[in-house]
């Protein structure tokens, strides 16, 4: 089981500001390991954001992302109180959802 | 390096650099922005809340949590508990590091032997351990704190003067010490500054800064790795972890930056 996100969403300015930070190993599939043997690639391919249940960003990603990774995204329409939630899939098919509230 | 070379150098830092700002930036303030780009998506986080976890979690054969861990400001208390450590501890009758400490209490309140808690001190890419997670949720309770290490007691004042021996004592096959490098102002290797320790300034600067996440490592380093990984640079025998000779080394830092504010986990190149 993938460990939490970090996530934090504030208001700045009328807008919201989303910033996750993602625990994830994000291997290219091109590294190899000290035996020589390829390291398969593991990385997160799809990345959505929900505000209040409607999907405000939705992300395809690949190997090029860094390990650990951190989004920032802002979205308008968003009011203090309000739920954003964050999803992340990988190509293991390894899942993750979390939530945070708009501050 | 050459002044030809260093003029080079600063031509090519300047470019991108002047279509943002009138002043050229040299080396260090380059760096300087680079980490403060970095900072605020500082994955050192996950391990903060991962430790913090752990930290409440109950594990080991007495299946307890540390929450009742004596850091050095009482059974319990994290907040600012970095900032005293090294400390002499009586129960242990040894001075002890966090990372030591860390051990001690998972052998008495939760049962592990000292060799299954001292197992794996430090993460590698696909294996995350405990330790480096507990070291990150630890040092961010003393996050904006004044380090504040005493040598009062006999063993601290001892761990200390043994740590500053180390720290001058040439050897090795390169004969070096950490003083060849930390002794001497402006010194570099490639484009890292290197602090000199045996400034005040500077040494306040180093220790609270440590522990850090390691972006080209993408690991979070506690200090006992960073002295172990300058002992590999220095080609000297591995440095054991959470050995005698680690904590004196630790205390004789630590206590160089009293007075400084404490600023980590950070995030380092």
């Amino acid at each position: 089981m993938a460990d939490p996100m970090k996530i934090r969403a504030n208001m700045v300015g009328d807008k919201v500001e989303v910033k996750v930070l993602m625990a994830h190993e994000m291997e290219t599939g091109q590294r190899k390991d000290a035996k020589g043997a390829t390291i398969p690639a593991w990385f997160i391919q799809n990345v959505t954001a929900t505000h209040n249940g409607k999907t405000v960003l939705s992300a395809e990603w690949g190997p090029a992302v860094a390990k650990n990774p951190f989004l920032s995204f802002r979205f308008a329409g968003g009011k203090p109180g309000d739920k954003v939630q964050i999803t992340w899939t990988d190509n293991k098919g390894d899942k993750r959802t979390d939530e945070a509230t708009v501050a | 390096m050459t002044p030809i070379q260093r003029g080079i150098l600063a031509l090519f830092l300047a470019a991108p650099a002047a279509a943002l700002a009138q002043q050229p930036l040299t080396a260090v303030e380059e760096i300087e922005r680079y980490r403060a780009a970095l900072a605020d998506g500082n994955p050192a986080e996950l391990w903060e809340a991962r430790g913090e976890a752990i930290w409440k979690e109950k594990r080991g054969p007495k299946n307890a949590s540390l929450e009742q861990c004596d850091l050095g400001r009482g059974p319990g208390v994290v907040k600012g508990a970095y900032t005293v450590l090294p400390k002499y501890f009586k129960d242990t009758d040894k001075v002890e590091d966090l990372e030591s400490r860390l051990v001690s209490c998972m052998v008495m309140l939760q049962g592990f032997t000292p060799e299954q808690a001292k197992k794996d001190p430090y993460g590698s890419p696909g294996k995350k351990v405990a330790m480096d997670a507990l070291v990150a949720y630890v040092t961010s309770e003393s996050r904006g704190m004044k380090m504040n290490v005493a040598t009062s007691h006999p063993k601290e004042a001892e761990a200390y003067e043994l740590g500053k021996k180390m720290f001058y004592f040439r050897g090795g096959p390169h004969d070096f010490a950490c003083a060849t490098c930390h002794g001497v102002d402006n010194q570099r290797i490639r484009l890292q500054d290197l602090p000199n320790l045996t400034k005040q300034e500077d040494a306040q600067k180093a220790y609270t800064a440590w522990p850090a996440y390691r972006v080209s490592q993408g690991e979070l380093r506690s200090f006992q790795w960073r002295l172990y990984d300058c002992f590999r640079q220095q080609r000297f025998p591995e440095l054991e972890f959470v050995s005698p000779a680690s904590i004196a080394l630790t205390m004789f830092l630590a206590k160089n930056s009293n007075g400084g504010t404490f600023n980590a986990p950070s995030i380092k190149r």
